[in-house]
C-alpha cells in the first residue's frame, strides 16, 4: 500500500541534541491526521524532514512512495506546506507572490487557480496590495494559498491557527475539510487540542523526539480518558465505597472519575441507598485535552 | 518546467524593484568618486602615454562597480530571505541547488552589467573613451561579474546576520578593489606593493577589463583572464558543494 507519508526511524541530532530519536509513522491517502506535542518535542522537526527543510541524520521518509532526499523533485510536488512562522516577501504583493511561487513549480499560467484560490481564503480585495501592509490574518491565509499553488495531493500545516482570531480559524477550517473531503490528505499541528480532536481521524502523539502514543482520536478518547462526573447533593457528604476516583471535593460539590458510563449505575444506586439527594448532575464526556495530559504524564 | 526561470525572474524583480537603491546610487558613487579623483589629482598622475588620468580611472570605476554590485545582490537578497524565513518559499519547491545557483549568480551579474553599463553611460559625457577591444571588456565584466556574484551566495550562506555581511563587504570587498588598482597603476607602487597586488584576483579583473579600452594593461590579458577564469570555476565548485550539502541552509 502506498501511503500519503511513511516515516521509517527517522532521527535528526544536532550536536548532542537528539531531536527526533527514531520516529516511525504511516499516514494514509485522504486521512485528516494530527501531530501533537508540548513544545520542544519535535513536531516541527518531523515536519521539515518530511519537507525536505532538513535531512534526516538516520531514518527514511518517503511522500506518495517516493524517498523525499533521492527523489525530491517528486515528493515536493506532492507536498504543500503552511509554514509555522508567518514569513512573507516585503518586495512583492500577494498575486506577484502567488505567482511566483507557481513558478518556482514550473507552473507558468496558473491564474486561474490562484483567482480561485484568493477567492475562497477571501484574499481577492488585496491581491493587489503589498504583503507588507496585510494584516497577520491575511499573511495567514496567504501562506496557505503559496501551499496549494501546486495543487498538491498532500497538505501539511504546522500551527495553522497559532494567534488567528476564532472567526478566520472556523473559516480556515471549513476550507481544510472541504479539502480534505476532495481527497487531499491533510497532516496538522495544533496547540488547540479541540480542533485536533474534532478534525483528525488519527492522532499522533510526540514527547521529546519520540513517539508516544498513535491511534484512531476515538481509541485514544476511549483507552486514556474516562468520564467526569459533576455533582452537587442537597445536604450531606459522598457515601464511602464508590466505584470512582474522587477529582474534587468542596463542600457539596463533587466532581469523580468514572471508567466509562456503565460506572454511572453504580455511582447512582449507591447514592440512592445513602439516601443522597442529587441536587444537580452532570456528565462530561473524554476530550482530547485529558488524553493529551494523562499520556504526557506517563511517559 | 522547471522553476529556475522565476527563480532569476524573482531575483531581478526584487533589485529592480529597489533600483534608487540598487542602480541609481551606485552609479552616483561612481560619479562622484570621478570628479573628487580625476579632477582633483588628475593633473599629477599619469598612467599611460596618451591617456588622461580620467580617462584611466572610468574602466576602472566602471568594472568596481560591476563587482560591488555582484556581490552585493547575491549576498543581500540572500541574508534577507534567510533572516525574514521567506527562503523556505524557495527551499519548498522542487529547485535544485544548481538551478539555485544558477539564478542567483545570473542575476547579480546582470544587476553588475547593468549598475556598470549605467557608470559608463554617465561618464562617458565627462570623458572621452574609446573600446580598443570591446571582447575583453565583456569577458571580464561577465566572469568578474560572475566571480562576485558567486562570492555574495558563499557570504549569504555563511552569514547568520546582515552584521556578518557588511563585515564582509567592508573588510574584505571595498579593500580588494580599492587595492586592485582602480585609482592607480600598479607600476606607480614600490616593489612589494606591486607583487602584493598580483594575489589579489580583483587586479586581475580590473586590468584586463582596462585592457578592453586602452590596448595597454600592466598585465598580459590572456594570463589575466586565466587567473580569472580558474578563479571562477573553483569557487563555484566550493559553492555548488555549500549547496549540495546544505549547510546552514537545510539543517
Amino acid at each position: 500500500m502506498t501511503y500519503a507519508i511513511e516515516a521509517l526511524n527517522v532521527e535528526k541530532r544536532y550536536g548532542a541534541l537528539r531531536a527526533l530519536a527514531g520516529v516511525s509513522l504511516a499516514v494514509a491517502e485522504g486521512e485528516f491526521f494530527g501531530l501533537l506535542g508540548p513544545n520542544g518535542a519535535g513536531k516541527t522537526t518531523l515536519i521539515n524532514v518530511i519537507a525536505g527543510l532538513a535531512r534526516a541524520s538516520a531514518g527514511a521518509v518517503r511522500v506518495m512512495g517516493a524517498d523525499v532526499a533521492a527523489e525530491y523533485r517528486r515528493t515536493r510536488r506532492m507536498l504543500g506546506v503552511v509554514p509555522q512562522e508567518l514569513v512573507f516577501d516585503p518586495f512583492f504583493s500577494v498575486r506577484e507572490t502567488l505567482r511566483i511561487q507557481s513558478g518556482y513549480f514550473g507552473l507558468r499560467r496558473n491564474d486561474d487557480w490562484i483567482d480561485e484560490l484568493l477567492h475562497t481564503l477571501d484574499l481577492a480585495a488585496k491581491a493587489d496590495a503589498n504583503m507588507r501592509t496585510l494584516s497577520g490574518g491575511m499573511k495567514r491565509r496567504v501562506l496557505v494559498a503559496q501551499a496549494l499553488v501546486h495543487r498538491p495531493p498532500v497538505i501539511v500545516l504546522d500551527e495553522p491557527t497559532a494567534g488567528v482570531d476564532v472567526g478566520l480559524r472556523q473559516g480556515l477550517w471549513q476550507f481544510i475539510r472541504r479539502l480534505n473531503r476532495d481527497g487531499h490528505t491533510i497532516v496538522l499541528t495544533t496547540h488547540y487540542l479541540e480542533e485536533a480532536e474534532e478534525l483528525c481521524d488519527r492522532i499522533a502523539m510526540l514527547k521529546a523526539g519520540r513517539m508516544v502514543a498513535l491511534d484512531s482520536t476515538r481509541n485514544l478518547l476511549d483507552t486514556f480518558s474516562g468520564l467526569v462526573l459533576r455533582l452537587r447533593l442537597e445536604r450531606g457528604a459522598l457515601p464511602a465505597g464508590l466505584d470512582a476516583e474522587v477529582l474534587q471535593s468542596e463542600d457539596t460539590r463533587f466532581a469523580l472519575r468514572l471508567r466509562d458510563y456503565r460506572a454511572l449505575e453504580g455511582v447512582l444506586r449507591r447514592l440512592r441507598e445513602e439516601g443522597a439527594a442529587v441536587r444537580e448532575l452532570e456528565l462530561e464526556p473524554p476530550d482530547l485535552e485529558e488524553v493529551f495530559l494523562r499520556v504526557m504524564e506517563r511517559h | 518546467m522547471s522553476g529556475f526561470p522565476t527563480l532569476l525572474y524573482k531575483e531581478l524583480l526584487r533589485f529592480w524593484k529597489v533600483s534608487f537603491q540598487t542602480v541609481a546610487a551606485p552609479v552616483l558613487t561612481a560619479l562622484l568618486y570621478l570628479v573628487v579623483f580625476a579632477y582633483a589629482l588628475g593633473g599629477r598622475v599619469r598612467v599611460f602615454e596618451q591617456t588622461s588620468y580620467a580617462q584611466f580611472l572610468v574602466p576602472g570605476l566602471v568594472m568596481m562597480s560591476v563587482l560591488q554590485n555582484a556581490f552585493a545582490n547575491s549576498s543581500s537578497s540572500l541574508i534577507q530571505s534567510k533572516i525574514s524565513g521567506n527562503l523556505v518559499f524557495m527551499l519548498l519547491p522542487p529547485i535544485s541547488y544548481v538551478e539555485f545557483f544558477g539564478a542567483y549568480v545570473l542575476a547579480s551579474m546582470i544587476r553588475g552589467l547593468v549598475v556598470g553599463a549605467c557608470v559608463l553611460a554617465v561618464t562617458v559625457w565627462f570623458v572621452d573613451l574609446r573600446l580598443a577591444a570591446p571582447g575583453w571588456v565583456l569577458v571580464f565584466a561577465l566572469l568578474g561579474s560572475a566571480v562576485l556574484g558567486a562570492l555574495g551566495l558563499v557570504a549569504g550562506i555563511w552569514a547568520d546576520k546582515f552584521d556578518q555581511i557588511a563585515a564582509f563587504q567592508n573588510f574584505v570587498i571595498l579593500p580588494l578593489t580599492f587595492l586592485s588598482g582602480v585609482f592607480y597603476s600598479i607600476h606607480s607602487l614600490p616593489a612589494a606593493w606591486q607583487a602584493a597586488s598580483h594575489l589579489n584576483p580583483f587586479f586581475y579583473m580590473i586590468d584586463g577589463f582596462r585592457y578592453g579600452f586602452f590596448g595597454a594593461s600592466d598585465f598580459p590579458p590572456l594570463a589575466s583572464l586565466a587567473v580569472v577564469a580558474v578563479s571562477f570555476v573553483l569557487l563555484a565548485a566550493a559553492t555548488l558543494a555549500l549547496l549540495r550539502s546544505g549547510y546552514k541552509l537545510r539543517q
